[in-house]
């Protein structure tokens, strides 16, 4: 491996002594920095110390990410930075989940380069850093698709993440919407290194609607954590240590909770499924429909996938990085599936790269010339019509 | 007008001479010709009776596969379904239970599938699809039928044969 540059100016004594012996540069770039105001006082010894005397919250940050800058308040981790950029330059997140306390820092797979630290510490950080646990600071760059480094330690979290699990999408109901499955598309190599057996577990049940199979787990422990917050008590977390650690629940009990169906939306892969959807029918043969009722409990808003007139499943509505909305009841999820338990409020949005979106048809998107022409859009109101009715 | 690619021919029809009037030369010719054929070889065959050898690239009937252990493959993944441009295939999938390990390979199997052969064009994505080696289109040809509904083939008519039947069917023959 070559040093990066990161670790060249570090190891350089020349720098660091500049830096130090050049109180006017160190002086002036720190009164800038909003964040801190620092008095700097000489010591008895000569040497200054930093005092904060008022620390005062920046209005905003400013961030580059991949070359498009932003502003974006302190406080904010990297990815969520990047998140309100949006498009290709977000980093995918296996474990960190925005709406669960405390999550993130375990997967590694949202690792980027900050190649500037910050505007009074233009150092760039010596090793690359997990942007959701890592906060933006004032003149932050951060590289990610555009950082090879990135893209290659990427691929080996990914490469990490598949050695113990199983290579099945055929058999596994979450192939379709998998986080996992995209990573694995987007970075990994086509075969597997990994020669030795990979560790199998036995189905368990929790509870009566869902079963995990730690066959499957990548150990991001966000179903942990749902249980920490959503529920009032924890029933299940991680036994063991290492390469022995495993979701959990002692003897097998029950988790009993309006919400404890959650965990199913919150898995990253298919450790966690719902027993009364489990191997009926393929994602991508279903069909997402937007829904909500007057649940007393949550809020009520869902999505149904439908096959045919059936609903297979409800799940909670996910959004553009795949983290439900509003977490749902038990009772919406498991035991409302019938049409008129539902007000249907449209087709859902799929994006158009998605399986899911795969043999069907999108809306009626006419030319303009048709929009803005009366007589056209006479010769075309059947299909307006057809086009309203859903 | 003159053709642009100048490659029309323009035919002469020329008036005929007495011999062609007589026509007898020309039937005779052609009798010739036909009788001919009746000392050459034929090139037809008598068909449910007599086969011809299928191309190593013939696609047939479909077959799903049983693995080494006479488990079936086939893990109801519905790639095939989704590949199938015609909307021939469709299963129903069920999960297998403890004592089934060797009926079924994968924990989760296709507990009815069914292609329907009049909607099938034979183009093999159903095989390029699938990632379990579980479906080949390397059959005969599909038989002809009195009735529509016969022509959506189950399990029954699509999976191989287990090993063990198929050397006693053997050997009941010899």
């Amino acid at each position: 491996m070559q040093p990066s540059g990161c670790l060249k100016k570090v190891n350089n004594p020349r720098v660091a002594i500049k830096r130090i012996n050049n109180p006017r540069v160190v002086l002036k770039k720190r009164i800038n920095n909003p964040w801190v105001v620092l008095i700097n006082k000489q010591t008895t010894q000569g040497l200054r110390i930093k005092q904060f005397k008022n620390l005062k919250l920046a209005d905003k940050f400013k961030v580059t990410i991949d070359g498009i800058p932003t502003e974006v308040e302190a406080g904010t981790s990297i990815l969520n930075a990047a998140r309100q950029i949006g498009g290709d330059i977000v980093p995918p997140a296996m474990c960190y989940y925005s709406k669960l306390q405390g999550s993130g820092g375990k997967c590694r797979t949202c690792l980027v380069k900050v190649s500037k630290g910050s505007e009074k510490d233009p150092r760039p950080m010596p090793k690359l850093v997990a942007s959701c646990r890592t906060n933006v600071m004032d003149g932050m760059e951060v590289q990610n698709i555009t950082s090879p480094e990135v893209v290659e330690a990427r691929k080996g979290v990914v490469e990490m993440l598949l050695i113990n699990h199983p290579l099945d999408c055929p058999i596994c109901d979450q192939a379709g919407e998998c986080h996992l499955q995209d990573l694995g598309y987007e970075h990994g190599a086509e075969a597997t290194r990994y020669e030795f057996d990979r560790r199998t577990f036995q189905k368990i049940d929790i509870g009566d609607k869902v079963q995990l199979h730690m066959t499957r787990c990548i150990l991001c422990y966000r179903c942990v954590f749902v249980a920490d917050q959503i529920t009032e008590k924890r029933v299940h977390g991680i036994l063991g240590r290492g390469d022995h650690a495993e979701i959990s629940t002692y003897i097998e009990k029950a988790i009993d909770n309006d919400f404890s169906g959650n965990v199913i939306d919150v898995c990253p892969v298919g450790a966690l499924t719902d027993k009364t959807f489990r191997f009926k029918n393929r994602v991508w043969f279903t069909k997402p429909v937007e829904a909500h009722r007057n649940c007393p409990t949550c809020s009520g808003k869902v999505t149904l996938w439908y096959k045919g007139e059936e609903v297979l499943r409800v799940t909670a509505r996910k959004d553009e990085f795949g983290e439900v909305e509003e977490f749902i009841c038990n009772t919406c999820r498991f035991d409302k599936k019938a049409t008129n338990d539902w007000v249907i409020e449209g087709p859902r949005n799929v994006s158009r790269q998605s399986v899911i979106n795969s043999n069907h048809y999108d809306k009626l998107q006419p030319a303009q010339v048709v929009k803005k022409n009366l007589e056209l859009m006479e010769a075309n109101k059947e299909q307006f019509e057809r086009a309203t009715k859903f | 007008m003159e053709s642009l690619s100048g490659r029309k021919k323009v035919l002469e029809q020329k008036p005929m001479n007495f011999w062609e009037r007589m026509y007898l030369p020309a039937i005779l010719k052609g009798m010739g010709i036909t009788f001919m054929h009746m000392f050459k070889k034929k090139e037809t065959i008598h068909y449910p009776e007599q086969e011809r050898e299928f191309s190593e690239n013939w696609r047939g009937m479909h077959s799903l596969k049983r693995d080494e252990e006479g488990r079936e493959r086939c893990t109801a993944c519905g790639l095939c379904a989704l590949s199938c441009p015609a909307e021939a295939i469709t299963m129903i999938s069920a999960e297998r239970e403890k004592g089934e390990e060797h009926l079924y390979r994968e924990e989760k199997y296709a507990a009815v599938y069914e292609i329907n052969m009049l909607r099938c064009i034979f183009c093999g994505l159903c095989e390029e699809a699938c990632p379990k080696e579980a479906i080949y289109l390397d059959g005969p040809i599909v038989p002809a039928d009195y009735l529509r509904k016969d022509f959506i083939y189950g399990k029954d008519k699509l999976v191989e044969m287990p090993i063990k039947e198929l050397e006693a069917l053997k050997g009941a023959t010899v």
